[in-house]
Protein backbone atom coordinates (compact mmCIF):
# COMPACT_ATOMS: atom_id res chain seq x y z
CA UNK A 1 0.00 0.00 0.00
CA UNK A 2 1.37 3.37 -0.94
CA UNK A 3 0.79 6.24 1.47
CA UNK A 4 -0.81 9.31 -0.02
CA UNK A 5 1.63 12.09 -0.81
CA UNK A 6 0.12 14.38 1.72
CA UNK A 7 0.81 12.12 4.70
CA UNK A 8 4.30 12.51 6.14
CA UNK A 9 4.02 10.43 9.29
CA UNK A 10 1.63 7.76 10.44
CA UNK A 11 0.89 5.39 13.27
CA UNK A 12 -1.51 2.63 12.31
CA UNK A 13 -2.94 0.45 15.02
CA UNK A 14 0.18 0.98 17.08
CA UNK A 15 0.44 -1.16 20.20
CA UNK A 16 3.21 -0.87 22.76
CA UNK A 17 3.45 -2.81 25.99
CA UNK A 18 5.90 -2.45 28.86
CA UNK A 19 5.51 -5.67 30.79
CA UNK A 20 1.92 -5.76 31.98
CA UNK A 21 1.32 -2.12 31.19
CA UNK A 22 -0.16 -1.31 27.81
CA UNK A 23 1.18 2.13 26.96
CA UNK A 24 -0.46 2.28 23.54
CA UNK A 25 -3.51 0.24 22.71
CA UNK A 26 -4.04 0.53 18.97
CA UNK A 27 -3.37 4.18 18.17
CA UNK A 28 -4.00 5.58 14.70
CA UNK A 29 -2.42 8.91 14.04
CA UNK A 30 -1.74 10.76 10.82
CA UNK A 31 0.35 13.84 10.17
CA UNK A 32 -0.13 15.81 6.97
CA UNK A 33 2.41 17.98 5.21
CA UNK A 34 2.50 21.51 6.53
CA UNK A 35 0.17 21.07 9.47
CA UNK A 36 0.66 21.65 13.16
CA UNK A 37 -0.71 18.74 15.13
CA UNK A 38 -1.00 18.95 18.90
CA UNK A 39 -1.01 15.72 20.90
CA UNK A 40 -2.66 16.20 24.27
CA UNK A 41 -3.37 13.94 27.16
CA UNK A 42 -2.81 13.49 30.88
CA UNK A 43 0.45 12.01 32.12
CA UNK A 44 0.77 8.39 31.11
CA UNK A 45 -1.70 8.77 28.26
CA UNK A 46 0.84 7.60 25.70
CA UNK A 47 2.06 10.89 24.22
CA UNK A 48 5.75 10.21 24.68
CA UNK A 49 5.38 6.60 23.57
CA UNK A 50 3.69 7.75 20.36
CA UNK A 51 6.49 10.20 19.65
CA UNK A 52 9.13 7.59 20.47
CA UNK A 53 7.56 5.21 17.96
CA UNK A 54 7.58 7.85 15.24
CA UNK A 55 11.21 8.67 16.01
CA UNK A 56 12.18 5.01 15.82
CA UNK A 57 13.42 5.01 19.41
CA UNK A 58 11.23 2.03 20.19
CA UNK A 59 9.50 -0.56 18.03
CA UNK A 60 5.77 -1.19 18.16
CA UNK A 61 4.58 -4.55 19.52
CA UNK A 62 1.74 -4.37 17.03
CA UNK A 63 0.75 -2.12 14.13
CA UNK A 64 3.12 0.15 12.26
CA UNK A 65 4.98 3.42 12.58
CA UNK A 66 6.03 5.23 9.41
CA UNK A 67 7.95 8.36 8.51
CA UNK A 68 7.58 9.36 4.85
CA UNK A 69 6.44 5.80 4.21
CA UNK A 70 9.69 4.44 5.64
CA UNK A 71 10.59 2.66 8.84
CA UNK A 72 11.56 5.45 11.29
CA UNK A 73 14.68 3.51 12.22
CA UNK A 74 16.03 4.08 8.72
CA UNK A 75 18.47 6.95 8.77
CA UNK A 76 17.10 8.25 5.46
CA UNK A 77 13.77 8.89 7.15
CA UNK A 78 15.35 10.57 10.15
CA UNK A 79 17.41 12.87 7.91
CA UNK A 80 14.12 14.63 7.15
CA UNK A 81 13.05 15.29 10.73
CA UNK A 82 14.09 17.53 13.58
CA UNK A 83 13.63 16.73 17.25
CA UNK A 84 13.31 18.52 20.54
CA UNK A 85 12.95 16.08 23.43
CA UNK A 86 11.68 16.82 26.90
CA UNK A 87 14.81 15.87 28.77
CA UNK A 88 18.08 15.80 26.96
CA UNK A 89 21.17 16.83 28.89
CA UNK A 90 23.29 18.31 26.13
CA UNK A 91 27.06 18.63 26.68
CA UNK A 92 27.47 21.58 29.03
CA UNK A 93 30.96 22.59 27.98
CA UNK A 94 30.17 22.97 24.27
CA UNK A 95 29.29 26.42 22.97
CA UNK A 96 25.91 27.01 21.35
CA UNK A 97 27.50 27.53 17.93
CA UNK A 98 29.42 24.27 18.25
CA UNK A 99 26.26 22.37 19.14
CA UNK A 100 24.46 23.84 16.15
CA UNK A 101 27.31 22.99 13.83
CA UNK A 102 27.44 19.43 15.16
CA UNK A 103 23.74 18.68 14.76
CA UNK A 104 23.62 20.41 11.37
CA UNK A 105 26.46 18.14 10.20
CA UNK A 106 24.10 15.14 10.42
CA UNK A 107 21.80 16.55 7.72
CA UNK A 108 22.24 16.57 3.95
CA UNK A 109 21.12 20.14 3.38
CA UNK A 110 21.09 22.11 6.65
CA UNK A 111 20.19 25.74 7.17
CA UNK A 112 23.04 28.20 7.48
CA UNK A 113 23.97 28.47 11.16
CA UNK A 114 22.99 32.12 11.42
CA UNK A 115 19.57 31.44 9.95
CA UNK A 116 18.84 28.68 12.49
CA UNK A 117 20.03 30.90 15.31
CA UNK A 118 17.85 33.79 14.16
CA UNK A 119 14.75 31.62 13.76
CA UNK A 120 15.10 30.44 17.35
CA UNK A 121 16.15 33.87 18.65
CA UNK A 122 19.55 32.79 19.93
CA UNK A 123 21.75 34.87 17.62
CA UNK A 124 23.39 36.51 20.63
CA UNK A 125 24.15 33.23 22.42
CA UNK A 126 26.34 31.47 19.85
CA UNK A 127 29.58 31.98 21.76
CA UNK A 128 28.18 31.00 25.17
CA UNK A 129 28.76 27.55 26.69
CA UNK A 130 25.48 25.65 26.83
CA UNK A 131 25.88 24.97 30.56
CA UNK A 132 25.95 28.70 31.36
CA UNK A 133 22.53 29.38 29.84
CA UNK A 134 19.23 29.74 31.69
CA UNK A 135 16.60 27.02 31.35
CA UNK A 136 14.59 29.06 28.88
CA UNK A 137 17.66 29.84 26.79
CA UNK A 138 18.59 26.16 26.73
CA UNK A 139 15.11 25.32 25.45
CA UNK A 140 15.53 27.85 22.65
CA UNK A 141 18.88 26.32 21.73
CA UNK A 142 17.22 22.90 21.61
CA UNK A 143 14.59 24.38 19.33
CA UNK A 144 17.31 25.76 17.06
CA UNK A 145 18.86 22.27 16.95
CA UNK A 146 15.47 20.84 15.96
CA UNK A 147 15.14 23.11 12.93
CA UNK A 148 18.79 23.44 11.86
CA UNK A 149 18.65 20.49 9.44
CA UNK A 150 15.87 22.06 7.34
CA UNK A 151 13.53 19.22 8.39
CA UNK A 152 10.17 18.42 6.84
CA UNK A 153 8.77 17.38 10.23
CA UNK A 154 9.69 18.80 13.60
CA UNK A 155 8.81 16.88 16.77
CA UNK A 156 8.51 19.09 19.81
CA UNK A 157 7.96 17.32 23.12
CA UNK A 158 6.76 19.87 25.70
CA UNK A 159 8.84 22.63 24.11
CA UNK A 160 7.80 25.55 26.28
CA UNK A 161 8.20 24.00 29.74
CA UNK A 162 10.30 26.34 31.86
CA UNK A 163 9.91 29.33 29.55
CA UNK A 164 8.57 32.71 30.56
CA UNK A 165 5.65 34.19 28.66
CA UNK A 166 7.79 36.31 26.40
CA UNK A 167 10.06 33.42 25.39
CA UNK A 168 7.05 31.17 24.91
CA UNK A 169 5.39 33.59 22.55
CA UNK A 170 8.59 33.95 20.55
CA UNK A 171 8.75 30.21 20.22
CA UNK A 172 5.14 30.10 19.11
CA UNK A 173 5.90 32.65 16.41
CA UNK A 174 8.88 30.59 15.28
CA UNK A 175 6.74 27.45 15.12
CA UNK A 176 4.16 29.23 12.99
CA UNK A 177 6.93 30.47 10.71
CA UNK A 178 8.09 26.88 10.24
CA UNK A 179 4.57 25.76 9.39
CA UNK A 180 4.15 28.65 6.96
CA UNK A 181 7.31 27.37 5.32
CA UNK A 182 5.64 24.00 4.66
CA UNK A 183 7.13 22.13 7.61
CA UNK A 184 4.89 19.83 9.65
CA UNK A 185 5.04 20.13 13.42
CA UNK A 186 4.04 17.57 16.04
CA UNK A 187 3.65 19.21 19.40
CA UNK A 188 2.96 17.61 22.75
CA UNK A 189 2.10 20.03 25.48
CA UNK A 190 0.56 20.47 28.89
CA UNK A 191 -0.49 24.01 28.07
CA UNK A 192 -3.88 23.84 26.45
CA UNK A 193 -3.77 27.47 25.41
CA UNK A 194 -0.69 26.53 23.41
CA UNK A 195 -2.60 23.91 21.46
CA UNK A 196 -5.60 26.21 21.21
CA UNK A 197 -3.72 29.09 19.64
CA UNK A 198 -1.36 27.08 17.42
CA UNK A 199 -2.75 23.75 16.37
CA UNK A 200 -4.77 23.07 13.26
CA UNK A 201 -5.58 19.63 14.54
CA UNK A 202 -5.64 18.16 18.03
CA UNK A 203 -5.40 14.53 19.07
CA UNK A 204 -6.36 13.72 22.63
CA UNK A 205 -4.89 10.54 24.05
CA UNK A 206 -6.02 8.77 27.18
CA UNK A 207 -4.86 5.43 28.54
CA UNK A 208 -3.10 4.60 25.30
CA UNK A 209 -6.08 5.21 23.05
CA UNK A 210 -7.19 8.11 20.86
CA UNK A 211 -10.09 9.75 22.68
CA UNK A 212 -10.72 12.46 20.16
CA UNK A 213 -9.25 13.83 16.99
CA UNK A 214 -10.09 16.89 14.96
CA UNK A 215 -9.82 20.65 14.73
CA UNK A 216 -9.77 22.73 17.89
CA UNK A 217 -13.31 23.92 17.09
CA UNK A 218 -14.55 20.38 16.56
CA UNK A 219 -13.04 19.33 19.85
CA UNK A 220 -14.64 22.23 21.66
CA UNK A 221 -17.99 21.42 20.10
CA UNK A 222 -17.81 17.92 21.55
CA UNK A 223 -18.34 19.47 24.94
CA UNK A 224 -21.31 21.81 24.75
CA UNK A 225 -20.39 23.70 27.89
CA UNK A 226 -20.66 27.44 28.43
CA UNK A 227 -18.88 29.42 31.09
CA UNK A 228 -20.76 32.05 33.11
CA UNK A 229 -18.69 34.44 35.15
CA UNK A 230 -20.19 37.12 37.41
CA UNK A 231 -20.29 38.69 40.86
CA UNK A 232 -23.30 37.45 42.81
CA UNK A 233 -24.49 36.89 46.37
CA UNK A 234 -26.06 33.54 45.54
CA UNK A 235 -24.84 30.48 47.36
CA UNK A 236 -22.58 28.45 45.04
CA UNK A 237 -23.56 25.23 46.78
CA UNK A 238 -27.19 25.87 45.84
CA UNK A 239 -26.39 26.71 42.21
CA UNK A 240 -24.41 23.53 41.95
CA UNK A 241 -27.58 21.56 42.63
CA UNK A 242 -29.45 23.18 39.72
CA UNK A 243 -30.05 20.99 36.68
CA UNK A 244 -27.41 21.01 33.93
CA UNK A 245 -24.82 22.82 36.04
CA UNK A 246 -21.51 21.02 35.59
CA UNK A 247 -19.40 22.90 38.09
CA UNK A 248 -19.31 26.03 40.25
CA UNK A 249 -16.12 27.58 41.49
CA UNK A 250 -14.84 30.79 43.02
CA UNK A 251 -12.45 32.95 41.07
CA UNK A 252 -11.52 35.77 43.47
CA UNK A 253 -14.67 37.82 43.99
CA UNK A 254 -16.23 36.22 40.95
CA UNK A 255 -18.14 32.99 40.59
CA UNK A 256 -17.55 30.72 37.64
CA UNK A 257 -20.21 28.32 36.46
CA UNK A 258 -19.91 25.74 33.71
CA UNK A 259 -23.19 24.62 32.26
CA UNK A 260 -24.71 23.03 29.21
CA UNK A 261 -27.83 25.21 29.47
CA UNK A 262 -26.55 28.73 29.93
CA UNK A 263 -29.86 30.41 29.08
CA UNK A 264 -31.87 28.58 31.72
CA UNK A 265 -29.25 28.94 34.43
CA UNK A 266 -28.80 32.65 33.70
CA UNK A 267 -32.56 33.31 33.78
CA UNK A 268 -32.80 31.68 37.19
CA UNK A 269 -29.79 33.55 38.51
CA UNK A 270 -31.02 36.93 37.34
CA UNK A 271 -34.42 36.29 38.91
CA UNK A 272 -32.87 35.26 42.20
CA UNK A 273 -30.27 38.01 42.45
CA UNK A 274 -31.16 41.48 41.22
CA UNK A 275 -27.73 42.76 42.18
CA UNK A 276 -25.86 40.32 39.90
CA UNK A 277 -23.18 42.23 37.98
CA UNK A 278 -20.03 42.01 35.83
CA UNK A 279 -21.63 39.25 33.81
CA UNK A 280 -19.62 37.40 31.18
CA UNK A 281 -20.80 34.46 29.13
CA UNK A 282 -18.30 32.49 27.10
CA UNK A 283 -18.26 29.26 25.23
CA UNK A 284 -16.06 26.66 26.88
CA UNK A 285 -12.47 26.51 25.72
CA UNK A 286 -10.23 23.61 25.02
CA UNK A 287 -9.40 23.30 28.70
CA UNK A 288 -12.99 22.40 29.62
CA UNK A 289 -13.29 20.08 26.66
CA UNK A 290 -10.09 18.39 27.64
CA UNK A 291 -11.13 17.99 31.27
CA UNK A 292 -14.45 16.56 30.17
CA UNK A 293 -12.83 14.11 27.72
CA UNK A 294 -10.28 12.84 30.18
CA UNK A 295 -12.48 12.96 33.26
CA UNK A 296 -12.97 9.22 33.29
CA UNK A 297 -9.23 8.68 33.05
CA UNK A 298 -8.57 11.00 35.96
CA UNK A 299 -11.13 9.25 38.12
CA UNK A 300 -9.55 5.88 37.38
CA UNK A 301 -6.09 7.26 38.01
CA UNK A 302 -7.08 8.69 41.36
CA UNK A 303 -8.64 5.45 42.44
CA UNK A 304 -5.46 3.63 41.56
CA UNK A 305 -3.29 6.17 43.38
CA UNK B 1 18.37 1.28 -4.46
CA UNK B 2 17.09 1.72 -7.96
CA UNK B 3 16.24 5.41 -7.86
CA UNK B 4 16.54 5.94 -11.61
CA UNK B 5 13.46 3.93 -12.46
CA UNK B 6 11.15 5.90 -10.17
CA UNK B 7 9.12 7.99 -12.57
CA UNK B 8 8.44 11.02 -10.41
CA UNK B 9 11.27 11.64 -8.00
CA UNK B 10 10.18 14.60 -5.88
CA UNK B 11 12.63 17.40 -5.37
CA UNK B 12 12.62 16.52 -1.68
CA UNK B 13 14.17 13.11 -2.20
CA UNK B 14 16.89 14.55 -4.40
CA UNK B 15 17.92 17.23 -1.94
CA UNK B 16 17.87 14.66 0.84
CA UNK B 17 20.68 12.64 -0.58
CA UNK B 18 23.58 12.70 1.86
CA UNK B 19 26.90 12.79 0.04
CA UNK B 20 29.79 10.67 1.30
CA UNK B 21 31.73 13.82 2.02
CA UNK B 22 28.97 15.07 4.29
CA UNK B 23 28.73 11.72 6.07
CA UNK B 24 32.48 11.85 6.71
CA UNK B 25 32.03 15.42 7.86
CA UNK B 26 29.43 14.25 10.37
CA UNK B 27 31.84 11.68 11.82
CA UNK B 28 34.53 14.33 12.08
CA UNK B 29 32.17 16.82 13.71
CA UNK B 30 31.16 14.22 16.27
CA UNK B 31 34.78 13.38 17.08
CA UNK B 32 35.69 17.04 17.33
CA UNK B 33 32.78 17.85 19.65
CA UNK B 34 33.48 14.89 21.89
CA UNK B 35 37.15 15.82 22.25
CA UNK B 36 36.46 19.52 22.82
CA UNK B 37 33.82 18.75 25.33
CA UNK B 38 35.99 16.59 27.56
CA UNK B 39 39.21 18.54 27.15
CA UNK B 40 37.26 21.52 28.49
CA UNK B 41 35.96 19.62 31.45
CA UNK B 42 38.46 19.81 34.34
CA UNK B 43 36.42 17.33 36.38
CA UNK B 44 37.23 14.74 33.75
CA UNK B 45 40.78 15.65 32.68
CA UNK B 46 42.34 16.48 36.06
CA UNK B 47 41.92 13.11 37.81
CA UNK B 48 42.99 11.31 34.65
CA UNK B 49 46.21 13.31 34.48
CA UNK B 50 46.93 13.79 38.17
CA UNK B 51 46.65 10.27 39.57
CA UNK B 52 49.22 8.52 37.38
CA UNK B 53 51.62 11.47 37.45
CA UNK B 54 51.43 11.82 41.24
CA UNK B 55 51.96 8.10 41.73
CA UNK B 56 54.85 8.11 39.31
CA UNK B 57 56.42 11.10 41.00
CA UNK B 58 56.13 9.50 44.42
CA UNK B 59 56.93 5.84 43.73
CA UNK B 60 58.83 6.03 40.47
CA UNK B 61 60.99 9.09 41.00
CA UNK B 62 61.28 10.10 44.67
CA UNK B 63 61.21 6.70 46.36
CA UNK B 64 62.96 4.74 43.64
CA UNK B 65 65.97 7.01 43.51
CA UNK B 66 68.21 4.50 45.25
CA UNK B 67 67.16 1.71 42.94
CA UNK B 68 68.55 3.42 39.86
CA UNK B 69 67.17 4.41 36.49
CA UNK B 70 65.87 0.93 35.71
CA UNK B 71 63.25 1.17 38.44
CA UNK B 72 62.11 4.50 37.02
CA UNK B 73 62.01 2.93 33.57
CA UNK B 74 60.02 -0.07 34.77
CA UNK B 75 57.56 2.12 36.64
CA UNK B 76 57.18 4.41 33.65
CA UNK B 77 55.62 1.47 31.84
CA UNK B 78 53.56 0.50 34.92
CA UNK B 79 52.11 3.94 35.59
CA UNK B 80 51.73 4.53 31.89
CA UNK B 81 49.36 1.55 31.75
CA UNK B 82 47.66 2.68 34.97
CA UNK B 83 47.18 6.12 33.44
CA UNK B 84 45.90 4.79 30.13
CA UNK B 85 43.24 2.64 31.73
CA UNK B 86 41.31 5.54 33.21
CA UNK B 87 40.37 7.52 30.08
CA UNK B 88 39.13 4.23 28.64
CA UNK B 89 37.17 3.11 31.67
CA UNK B 90 35.94 6.50 32.84
CA UNK B 91 35.84 8.44 29.60
CA UNK B 92 33.82 5.74 27.97
CA UNK B 93 32.04 4.06 30.84
CA UNK B 94 31.01 6.99 33.00
CA UNK B 95 30.00 9.21 30.11
CA UNK B 96 27.95 6.43 28.54
CA UNK B 97 26.23 5.66 31.85
CA UNK B 98 25.45 9.34 32.43
CA UNK B 99 24.26 9.93 28.89
CA UNK B 100 21.98 6.93 28.95
CA UNK B 101 20.52 8.37 32.14
CA UNK B 102 20.40 12.02 31.08
CA UNK B 103 18.66 11.44 27.75
CA UNK B 104 21.53 12.51 25.50
CA UNK B 105 21.87 9.02 24.05
CA UNK B 106 18.14 8.90 23.31
CA UNK B 107 18.36 12.30 21.67
CA UNK B 108 21.27 11.21 19.51
CA UNK B 109 19.43 8.08 18.48
CA UNK B 110 16.50 10.19 17.31
CA UNK B 111 18.84 12.37 15.25
CA UNK B 112 20.23 11.19 11.91
CA UNK B 113 23.69 10.76 13.38
CA UNK B 114 25.61 8.28 11.19
CA UNK B 115 25.90 4.83 12.78
CA UNK B 116 28.78 4.39 15.18
CA UNK B 117 29.67 8.09 15.25
CA UNK B 118 28.78 8.28 18.92
CA UNK B 119 31.15 5.46 19.85
CA UNK B 120 33.84 6.65 17.47
CA UNK B 121 33.80 10.10 19.06
CA UNK B 122 34.29 8.67 22.53
CA UNK B 123 36.99 6.32 21.31
CA UNK B 124 39.06 9.06 19.71
CA UNK B 125 38.59 11.22 22.79
CA UNK B 126 39.90 8.41 25.02
CA UNK B 127 42.87 7.82 22.69
CA UNK B 128 43.73 11.49 22.80
CA UNK B 129 43.50 11.61 26.60
CA UNK B 130 45.68 8.49 26.78
CA UNK B 131 48.27 10.21 24.59
CA UNK B 132 48.28 13.21 26.91
CA UNK B 133 48.85 11.00 29.96
CA UNK B 134 51.73 9.10 28.32
CA UNK B 135 53.39 12.32 27.13
CA UNK B 136 53.14 13.72 30.64
CA UNK B 137 54.74 10.63 32.17
CA UNK B 138 57.43 10.53 29.46
CA UNK B 139 58.34 14.13 30.22
CA UNK B 140 58.59 13.33 33.92
CA UNK B 141 60.58 10.15 33.36
CA UNK B 142 63.06 11.72 31.01
CA UNK B 143 63.24 15.12 32.66
CA UNK B 144 63.14 14.22 36.34
CA UNK B 145 64.18 10.58 36.67
CA UNK B 146 66.72 10.72 33.82
CA UNK B 147 65.39 7.59 32.18
CA UNK B 148 67.23 7.20 28.89
CA UNK B 149 64.85 6.31 26.13
CA UNK B 150 65.47 6.30 22.42
CA UNK B 151 62.99 8.23 20.30
CA UNK B 152 61.71 4.89 19.01
CA UNK B 153 61.09 3.60 22.54
CA UNK B 154 59.25 6.77 23.53
CA UNK B 155 57.22 6.53 20.34
CA UNK B 156 56.39 2.88 20.98
CA UNK B 157 55.24 3.64 24.52
CA UNK B 158 53.01 6.39 23.14
CA UNK B 159 51.61 4.01 20.55
CA UNK B 160 51.08 1.37 23.24
CA UNK B 161 49.11 3.89 25.26
CA UNK B 162 47.01 5.19 22.39
CA UNK B 163 46.05 1.71 21.16
CA UNK B 164 46.14 0.10 24.58
CA UNK B 165 43.29 2.30 25.76
CA UNK B 166 40.91 0.47 23.41
CA UNK B 167 40.28 -2.72 25.43
CA UNK B 168 39.52 -0.49 28.40
CA UNK B 169 37.16 1.61 26.29
CA UNK B 170 35.32 -1.61 25.49
CA UNK B 171 35.29 -2.66 29.17
CA UNK B 172 34.10 0.82 30.17
CA UNK B 173 31.40 0.63 27.52
CA UNK B 174 30.26 -2.72 28.89
CA UNK B 175 30.03 -1.36 32.44
CA UNK B 176 28.30 1.75 31.07
CA UNK B 177 25.61 -0.40 29.49
CA UNK B 178 25.11 -2.37 32.72
CA UNK B 179 24.83 0.56 35.10
CA UNK B 180 22.93 3.80 34.60
CA UNK B 181 23.85 7.21 35.91
CA UNK B 182 25.73 8.07 39.08
CA UNK B 183 26.42 4.49 40.13
CA UNK B 184 28.92 4.01 37.33
CA UNK B 185 31.98 5.88 38.73
CA UNK B 186 31.94 3.81 41.92
CA UNK B 187 31.56 0.57 40.03
CA UNK B 188 34.36 1.50 37.64
CA UNK B 189 36.68 2.30 40.53
CA UNK B 190 35.92 -1.16 41.87
CA UNK B 191 37.15 -2.50 38.55
CA UNK B 192 40.00 -0.03 38.01
CA UNK B 193 41.86 0.00 41.30
CA UNK B 194 41.91 -3.72 42.18
CA UNK B 195 42.72 -4.63 38.59
CA UNK B 196 45.66 -2.23 38.56
CA UNK B 197 47.00 -3.67 41.80
CA UNK B 198 46.51 -7.29 40.74
CA UNK B 199 48.27 -6.68 37.42
CA UNK B 200 51.41 -5.48 39.15
CA UNK B 201 51.05 -1.84 38.18
CA UNK B 202 51.54 -0.52 41.70
CA UNK B 203 53.89 -3.14 43.10
CA UNK B 204 56.00 -5.14 40.64
CA UNK B 205 54.55 -8.55 39.91
CA UNK B 206 57.47 -10.42 41.47
CA UNK B 207 56.67 -8.93 44.88
CA UNK B 208 53.05 -10.09 44.85
CA UNK B 209 51.97 -13.42 46.40
CA UNK B 210 52.39 -16.44 44.17
CA UNK B 211 48.67 -17.03 43.71
CA UNK B 212 48.11 -13.46 42.49
CA UNK B 213 50.98 -13.90 40.03
CA UNK B 214 49.31 -17.01 38.72
CA UNK B 215 45.93 -15.43 38.11
CA UNK B 216 47.39 -12.18 36.71
CA UNK B 217 46.87 -13.20 33.05
CA UNK B 218 43.10 -12.94 33.47
CA UNK B 219 43.43 -9.13 33.70
CA UNK B 220 43.75 -7.18 30.44
CA UNK B 221 45.97 -4.64 32.21
CA UNK B 222 48.54 -7.37 32.93
CA UNK B 223 48.94 -7.96 29.22
CA UNK B 224 49.13 -4.27 28.39
CA UNK B 225 51.79 -3.92 31.07
CA UNK B 226 53.90 -6.55 29.34
CA UNK B 227 53.52 -4.73 26.01
CA UNK B 228 54.49 -1.42 27.63
CA UNK B 229 57.56 -3.00 29.24
CA UNK B 230 58.62 -4.27 25.85
CA UNK B 231 58.14 -0.79 24.40
CA UNK B 232 60.58 0.81 26.87
CA UNK B 233 63.08 -2.02 26.38
CA UNK B 234 62.56 -4.02 29.59
CA UNK B 235 62.34 -7.78 30.00
CA UNK B 236 59.01 -9.13 28.91
CA UNK B 237 57.37 -12.29 27.75
CA UNK B 238 55.86 -13.28 24.38
CA UNK B 239 54.74 -9.97 22.91
CA UNK B 240 52.40 -11.23 20.20
CA UNK B 241 50.47 -13.42 22.60
CA UNK B 242 49.81 -10.42 24.87
CA UNK B 243 48.63 -8.31 21.96
CA UNK B 244 46.38 -11.14 20.81
CA UNK B 245 44.84 -11.45 24.27
CA UNK B 246 44.22 -7.67 24.40
CA UNK B 247 42.56 -7.78 21.02
CA UNK B 248 40.41 -10.66 22.19
CA UNK B 249 39.38 -8.83 25.37
CA UNK B 250 38.51 -5.71 23.36
CA UNK B 251 36.42 -7.67 20.85
CA UNK B 252 34.60 -9.65 23.53
CA UNK B 253 33.71 -6.62 25.68
CA UNK B 254 32.70 -4.63 22.64
CA UNK B 255 30.43 -7.28 21.16
CA UNK B 256 28.63 -7.90 24.45
CA UNK B 257 28.30 -4.16 25.14
CA UNK B 258 27.06 -3.36 21.63
CA UNK B 259 24.42 -6.07 21.93
CA UNK B 260 23.21 -4.69 25.23
CA UNK B 261 23.19 -1.15 23.86
CA UNK B 262 21.13 -2.14 20.84
CA UNK B 263 18.69 -4.13 22.93
CA UNK B 264 18.19 -1.94 25.96
CA UNK B 265 19.44 1.47 24.79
Amino acid sequence: MKPTNDVVARLSGAVKRYGNLTALDGVDLVLHRGELLAVLGPNGAGKSTSISLLLGLIRPDGGRAELFGLDPQQIDARRRIGVMLQSAMLPLTLRVGELLRLVASYYPNPRPLIESAKLAGIGDLLQRPYGKLSGGQQRRVQFALALCGRPEIVFLDEPTVGMDIDARQKLWAAMLALVADGCSVVLTTHYLEEAESLAQRVVVLGKGRVLSEGSVDALRAQVPLTRIRCVTDLDPAVIATWPQVASVEHDGSHMRISTSAAENVLRRMLEADASLRELEVQRAGLAEAFTELTREENAVEQEAA
Amino acid sequence: MDAVTISTPSSATVSNHMSTARVMGAYLAEVRSECLRYMRSPGFMLPIMLFPSMFYLLFGIVMAKSEGADAARYLLASYGVFGVMSPGLFGFGVSLALERDGGLLTYKRALPMPPGAYLLGKMVMAMLAAAVVILLLLAMGIGMAHVTLSAAQAGLLLLTGVLGVLPFCALGMLVGTLIKGQGAPGMLNLVYLPMSFLSGLWIPMGMLPKVLQQIAPIWPSYHLHQVALAAVGMDHTGLLAHMGVLLGFAALFFVVAARRLRRYG
